[in-house]
C-alpha cells in the first residue's frame, strides 16, 4: 500500500459524505417549497373560488345526485347533487381561516408572555410558569367539550378553546430559549448600550427565540385542522350546510358503503392539507438547525391534545 | 424523592381543582336557564321549578359545589336527565368498553411503532427513514374518523372479515367488534409515539455506554435489543402517558365512529341531548383520569430516571 494511498481515501470518503449532505439539504428544501406550493395552491384557489368559476356550494340538482367522480364532477356529487369540489373549495375558506388564526394569535401571546417572562424572571416569570403548568395539564378535549356544551355547537367554541389553551405551549417554548439567550453577549452588550428592556426584548432577543416555536406552530396548524374536522364529524363543529371540511366527511359517513366519494375525497383533501404542513415543518426545522420535528421532539407532547 | 413527589402532587392539586370547577360551573355558565333549555320552551313555571330543585340549582353555590365534589368522591354524579337514571352505574357499564378500546389502541400503537422507530433510528436520513416518516407523516395528519371509516370500507365491505359497528356479547365478540377502532385509534397515536421515540434512539446510539456496549465486542444486534430497546420501552411508557389526553380524544372521535357503547360516545351524545348532568360527570371524570395518569407517569419517571429529581 503506498502512503498517499490513505489521504486519497479518506479524500474519496470526504468527498462522498459532502455530496450526501448536499443531497440531502437539496431534497430538504424541496420538500418544503413542495409544502408551501400546496399550502399555497389550495389557499389560492379557496379563496379566488368565484374567480376560478366555482360558484355557490349550496346549489341542489337533485337529478344529479349521488355522481361518481367524473369529468363534470371531479369529486363526485353528495345526496343533494352538490357538486362536491365546490363544496370542499369553500369549506377552505373556513378550515384554513380557522387554523391561521387559531395558529397566529396563541403564537404571538403566547411567544409574547414567554419572551417577557424569560427575560424579566422574578415573579413575572413564577407566575406565568405556573399558570402554563396548569392550562398544560388540563386534559384539552375535554375544555373544548365543555366550552362547546356552554356555546352550543358551531366555530364560537372551538375558537375559544383554542385561544384559552393555545398560547402555554408557546410560552414555555419562548421562555426556555430566552433563558439561555439573556446570558448570550450581545444581550449583554445592548444592555451596556443602555437600550430599554423593551427594545431588547423585541428588537434583538425575538427573532432569535422563535425557533422552536415557529417549527411547533406548523404541526399546530395540522392539529387545528383536525379539532375543527373531527368537532365538525360529531356534529359539535360547523353547522350545516356549512361546507367545513369535517363536515363534508360527515355528510357521507353513512353513504361510506355505497357511496365512497362522498366521504373521501374531502377527507382526502384534508390530509393533503396537513401533510403539506408537515413538509413545511420539517423543512423549517432542518434550515433551523434542529433536530425537533412534527412534535418538537424534546416536548414529547401534543400540545396536550 | 420524597419532595419530588410531594411537590408534583401539590402542583397537580390546582389543576384538578380547576377540573372540578369547570364541571361544576358548566352549567351555570349555559346562556339561559339550564331547566328551561332541557324541558323546552312550553315548560310549565312549576315543572321548571321541580327540574331546579331536583338538579339542586335553587341552593346556594357554595353548597351545590360541596355537594357535586362530596358527591363525585362517592361515585354519585345524580340522575342522567334524558335517561332517567343514575349516572354512576350507567357509566359503570361503558367504562368497560372504553377500557378495553383504550388498551387495545395502546398496544396496536406500540406495536407499530416501536419497531419503526428502532429502524428509522437505526437507518438514519436512508430511504428506509424517509419511508417511515412518510408514513408518520400521513398518519399525523390522517383524520382518524377518516382513517376509521377507510378501515370499515376495506375491511367490513371489501373483505366481509369484521363488523362495521357494535361491541357483541362475548369476549371474541369484543375482541372482533374493537379491532378496527382500536386500529384506528393506535394508528392515530403511532406517529407521536413513533417521532419521539426515533428521537430518543438517536440519542442513547450516541451515548456512552452503548459506545462502552460496542467496544466490549457485543453484536450490534445485542447492543439494539439489549440496551438501546429497552432504554427506549421505558421512554415509551412515559410518552404515552403525557399524551393520555391526545389519545382520550382519538377514543371520543372513534367511539361515535364505530358506534361503540363507551364513554366518550356517551359524552358526545349528552352533549347533542343536553343532558348536563350526564356531561358534568363525565368533564369530571375524564379530566381527573388524565391529570392522575400524568402524574403517575412523572413520578414512575423519576423513579426509573434519578436525574429528574434533582
Amino acid at each position: 500500500m503506498s502512503t498517499d494511498a490513505i489521504p486519497a481515501a479518506a479524500q474519496g470518503a470526504a468527498t462522498r459524505l459532502r455530496r450526501r449532505a448536499r443531497a440531502e439539504r437539496r431534497w430538504s428544501s424541496f420538500t418544503l417549497w413542495l409544502g408551501v406550493g400546496i399550502v399555497a395552491f389550495i389557499a389560492f384557489v379557496s379563496f379566488a373560488a368565484p374567480l376560478l368559476g366555482f360558484h355557490n356550494p349550496n346549489e341542489q340538482h337533485l337529478l344529479d345526485a349521488l355522481q361518481p367522480p367524473s369529468r363534470a364532477h371531479p369529486m363526485g356529487t353528495d345526496a343533494l347533487g352538490r357538486d362536491i369540489l365546490t363544496r370542499v373549495v369553500y369549506g377552505g375558506r373556513i378550515d384554513l381561516t380557522f387554523a391561521f388564526v387559531t395558529t397566529i394569535v396563541p403564537f404571538a401571546l403566547g411567544v409574547l408572555l414567554g419572551c417577557w417572562a424569560g427575560y424579566r424572571g422574578g415573579w413575572l416569570d413564577t407566575v406565568v410558569n405556573r399558570l402554563v403548568d396548569v392550562v398544560v395539564a388540563f386534559p384539552f378535549i375535554v375544555l373544548i367539550l365543555a366550552i362547546v356544551t356552554i356555546t352550543g355547537p358551531g366555530l364560537k367554541g372551538a375558537y375559544i378553546g383554542v385561544f384559552a389553551v393555545g398560547w402555554a405551549l408557546y410560552a414555555r417554548l419562548t421562555r426556555g430559549e430566552m433563558l439561555v439567550e439573556r446570558e448570550k453577549e450581545y444581550i449583554l452588550a445592548a444592555r451596556t448600550l443602555g437600550y430599554s428592556p423593551r427594545r431588547i426584548v423585541l428588537r434583538h432577543a425575538l427573532p432569535n427565540v422563535l425557533r422552536a416555536s415557529i417549527v411547533f406552530s406548523m404541526a399546530d396548524v395540522v392539529l387545528n385542522i383536525l379539532l375543527l374536522s373531527s368537532l365538525s364529524y360529531l356534529g359539535l363543529g360547523a353547522i350545516p350546510p356549512s361546507p367545513e371540511w369535517g363536515a363534508l366527511v360527515a355528510d357521507g359517513k353513512d353513504l361510506i358503503l355505497t357511496n365512497w366519494w362522498v366521504a373521501t375525497m374531502p377527507g382526502l383533501v384534508i390530509v393533503l392539507t396537513g401533510i403539506a404542513f408537515s413538509l413545511i415543518g420539517d423543512g423549517l426545522a432542518d434550515r433551523l438547525g434542529r433536530d425537533f420535528t412534527l412534535t418538537t421532539g424534546g416536548e414529547a407532547d401534543a400540545g396536550g391534545r | 424523592m420524597t419532595g419530588y413527589i410531594l411537590r408534583r402532587i401539590v402542583q397537580a392539586i390546582p389543576v384538578l381543582i380547576g377540573i372540578t370547577l369547570a364541571s361544576f360551573l358548566l352549567i351555570h355558565l349555559v346562556p339561559g336557564d339550564p331547566a328551561r333549555i332541557i324541558l323546552g320552551a312550553r315548560a310549565t313555571p312549576q315543572a321548571i321549578a321541580d327540574l331546579n330543585h331536583e338538579l339542586g340549582l335553587d341552593r346556594s353555590l357554595i353548597a351545590q359545589y360541596v355537594s357535586f365534589v362530596g358527591g363525585a368522591v362517592h361515585l354519585d354524579f345524580g340522575d342522567s336527565i334524558k335517561q332517567n337514571t343514575a349516572i354512576g352505574p350507567l357509566l359503570g357499564s361503558r367504562i368497560g368498553v372504553t377500557l378495553f378500546l383504550l388498551i387495545y389502541a395502546v398496544i396496536i400503537s406500540i406495536v407499530v411503532a416501536v419497531p419503526l422507530a428502532i429502524v428509522s433510528a437505526l437507518r438514519r436520513n436512508r430511504p428506509a427513514d424517509h419511508a417511515i416518516r412518510l408514513f408518520s407523516m400521513v398518519t399525523f395528519a390522517m383524520p382518524s374518523f377518516l382513517l376509521g371509516l377507510l378501515l370499515i370500507l376495506f375491511f367490513s365491505l371489501k373483505l366481509g372479515w369484521l363488523p362495521t359497528a357494535g361491541y357483541g356479547d362475548t369476549f371474541p365478540e369484543h375482541v372482533k367488534s374493537l379491532t378496527l377502532p382500536a386500529i384506528t385509534v393506535g394508528l392515530y397515536l403511532a406517529p407521536i409515539l413513533l417521532r419521539t421515540l426515533r428521537v430518543g434512539i438517536i440519542e442513547t446510539l450516541g451515548t456512552e455506554f452503548v459506545e462502552a456496549a460496542r467496544a466490549r465486542g457485543l453484536s450490534e444486534r445485542r447492543v439494539v435489543l439489549k440496551h438501546v430497546l429497552r432504554n427506549s420501552l421505558i421512554s415509551t411508557v412515559t410518552v404515552l402517558g403525557l399524551n393520555v389526553g391526545f389519545l382520550l380524544s382519538g377514543l371520543v372521535i372513534i367511539e361515535n365512529v364505530f358506534a361503540l357503547p363507551g364513554m366518550g360516545s356517551e359524552l358526545v351524545n349528552a352533549i347533542l341531548a343536553r343532558d348536563y348532568p350526564m356531561v358534568q360527570a363525565l368533564t369530571l371524570i375524564f379530566g381527573v383520569a388524565v391529570v392522575m395518569i400524568n402524574l403517575l407517569t412523572d413520578l414512575l419517571y423519576a423513579q426509573l430516571d434519578p436525574r429528574v429529581r434533582l
